[in-house]
């Protein structure tokens, strides 16, 4: 019998390094076969012109990646723009002022909101905010069909409030209640103390949930896909097209690979966005880890 | 305990000072607290005297803590709880809507049953109140915050690290701390809710000791269930049952002649 509950024992310690251990090579795996994959772009073309470049001709065989990447970077921040002082007071109020049956409503909310498929969220884009940009921009004296950066970071910042939001609960439903009623006792309004407590006790924890949404954002498809008007150049402002690095894989990868190189810089673009999101997360692990010293 | 070794500028000795005697008295009549069908403090009558430790006895659950927590309106930070009865400090009834509620929290210091520091530095946290008052002078925020370390006999363990998070101190250590920040926004009453529950024997004593101390300046109400710890701080002695007080006196009374059954076997279990 104890010989049995050893070998068990030893069975399941196996089985978790295991899984563990999947886990932890996947990401390596997937990075390894992408670069594969664009090697042959890579020896052709350097890395720099690559990512600086604007030129965007595959049949003349130019790939500049610069557009994607802004296309990327523009809609990404402009999505957090709108998403980060929604969740945090949004996050606040009902974690520190709203009632019970509020919240006890607003769970179920966040939840279908986190749940509805994304492809929902391009459609109701379409039909309402591509519309509502085309109008703000002729309020401001500027052509714009709609589908541009701002539709794109407004239809991103909808789809990731319940994400962002539910971290943000979390995270302050970790502030016990006497470290509040520590800073109530010393004279400090409801909101001193929030303000006190609450947010500058979990700075770490906010730009933790902060992070994961930028990054969550930053590799979002089909949604932007739908919206953003996907024409290859900068965006010079928010009523402009864009075209989005995950758009353009999403667009073309299985279409037009009989154009030499074009395989290898689609893998290439896929490659870019997994350096992009490490980095978006290593650099959120530093603020993390900078804020927790203080 | 050492008063501190360093001048003071007149115009901050008014504001270090604390206020003593006349006002502080709090009288409690008629005191109910319902929440829902629960009826947790059932008519409660007692008056807290001045510069005296008074000590709320009773079994956990009987409802000492919310009787603490309506005597500084933390009850209101609990939609459940529906107060009635007045309690009175120097004339006002402090259950009024129009009370100023940060000014009356002020006015009554509370020692919770854990530490809580802020999450800033030492110095920082004694420094927070006065902050929220509205002084901002670094000299008299450092006196202040040397001033009150030292009435809590931390200054020296913590001098030399003022910045560091007060986090970063012991257990005890911290709830000093707390005493101090407490202190130092110059309350007339300090509410301590078992503060010796979560410490060692060596931190409770040196926290038993310094509420000995502060006594002539502090009117202080230290809720427990720890029994003896009762019979060594207590000069008035309330003893509570189930939302109820069943005994209030002076600990020879209480301790020694006992008239109620409960109180009676409250003892012998303490014991």
């Amino acid at each position: 019998m104890q010989f049995k509950r050893q070998i068990a024992d030893r069975l399941n310690g196996s089985w978790m390094i295991i899984s563990l251990s999947t886990i932890l090579v996947l990401p390596l795996v997937i990075g390894v076969g992408l670069y594969i994959k664009a090697a042959p772009l890579l020896e052709d073309v350097s890395l720099f012109s690559l990512i600086f470049s604007s030129e965007w001709a595959p049949s003349a065989g130019e790939f500049g990646f610069r557009p994607f990447i802004a296309g990327s970077v523009h809609v990404t921040l402009l999505s957090f723009l709108f998403t980060a002082p929604v969740c945090l007071l949004a996050a606040i109020y009902l974690t520190q002022f709203s009632t019970r049956t509020l919240v006890k409503i607003m769970h179920p909310v966040i939840d279908v909101l986190a749940g509805l498929p994304s492809v929902i969220y391009g459609v109701w884009g379409i039909l309402i905010i591509v519309p509502l940009v085309a109008g703000i921009a002729a309020f401001f004296g500027t052509a714009s069909s709609g589908y541009s950066v701002l539709s794109g970071g407004i239809v991103l910042a909808v789809m990731c409030i319940p994400y962002t939001l539910n971290m943000l609960i979390e995270v302050f439903n970790t502030v016990p209640s006497g470290l509040k009623e520590a800073s109530l006792s010393l004279g400090a309004t409801r909101w001193e103390a929030v303000k006190h407590v609450v947010i500058r006790g979990n700075y770490p924890g906010i730009i933790s949930a902060f992070g994961l949404g930028i990054a969550k954002a930053f590799g979002e498809t089909i949604a932007v896909m739908m919206v953003v008007g996907n024409v290859v150049k900068v965006p010079g402002s928010p009523f402009d097209a864009a075209y989005p690095l995950p758009a353009l894989i999403a667009n073309n990868y299985g279409e037009m690979l009989s154009i030499p190189m074009y395989d290898s810089a689609l893998m290439f673009a896929a490659l870019l966005l997994l350096m992009i999101i490490l980095f978006i997360n290593l650099f959120f692990r530093y603020l993390i880890h900078k804020t927790k010293r203080q | 305990m050492k008063s501190p070794d360093i001048e003071m500028p007149e115009s901050v000795v008014e504001i270090l000072t604390p206020s003593v005697a006349g006002k502080p008295a709090l009288k409690i009549s008629n005191l109910n607290v319902h929440a829902g069908d629960h009826h947790i403090l059932k008519n409660i009558n007692l008056e807290i005297p001045e510069n005296r430790i008074t000590v709320l006895l009773g079994p956990s659950g009987c409802g000492k803590t919310t009787l603490l927590k309506c005597m500084n309106r933390l009850t209101d930070l609990y939609r459940e709880l529906e107060v009635t009865g007045t309690i009175t400090i120097g004339g006002d009834d402090i259950l009024n809507s129009t009370t100023d509620i940060p000014a009356l929290r002020q006015r009554m210091g509370l020692l919770s049953q854990r530490p809580y520091p802020l999450p800033v530095s030492i110095f920082k946290n004694v420094a927070y109140g006065l902050k929220l008052k509205g002084v901002r002078d670094k000299r008299l925020l450092a006196f202040s915050v040397e001033k009150h370390l030292r009435e809590v006999g931390l200054w020296e363990e913590v001098k030399g690290r003022l910045n560091a998070p007060a986090t970063s101190l012991s257990i005890g250590q911290q709830q000093r701390l707390c005493l101090a920040r407490g202190l130092a926004v110059k309350p007339a009453i300090i509410l301590a809710d078992e503060p010796t529950s979560a410490l060692d024997p060596t931190s409770s004593k040196i926290i038993e000791n310094l509420f000995r101390e502060i006594r002539k300046h502090y009117t202080i109400v230290l809720v427990t269930h720890v029994l003896r710890q009762a019979i060594r701080l207590a000069d008035h002695v309330i003893f509570m049952h189930d939302g109820e007080i069943i005994e209030q006196g002076s600990p020879g009374e209480l301790f020694e002649n006992a008239r109620s059954d409960k109180l009676r076997a409250y003892l012998i279990d303490g014991n």
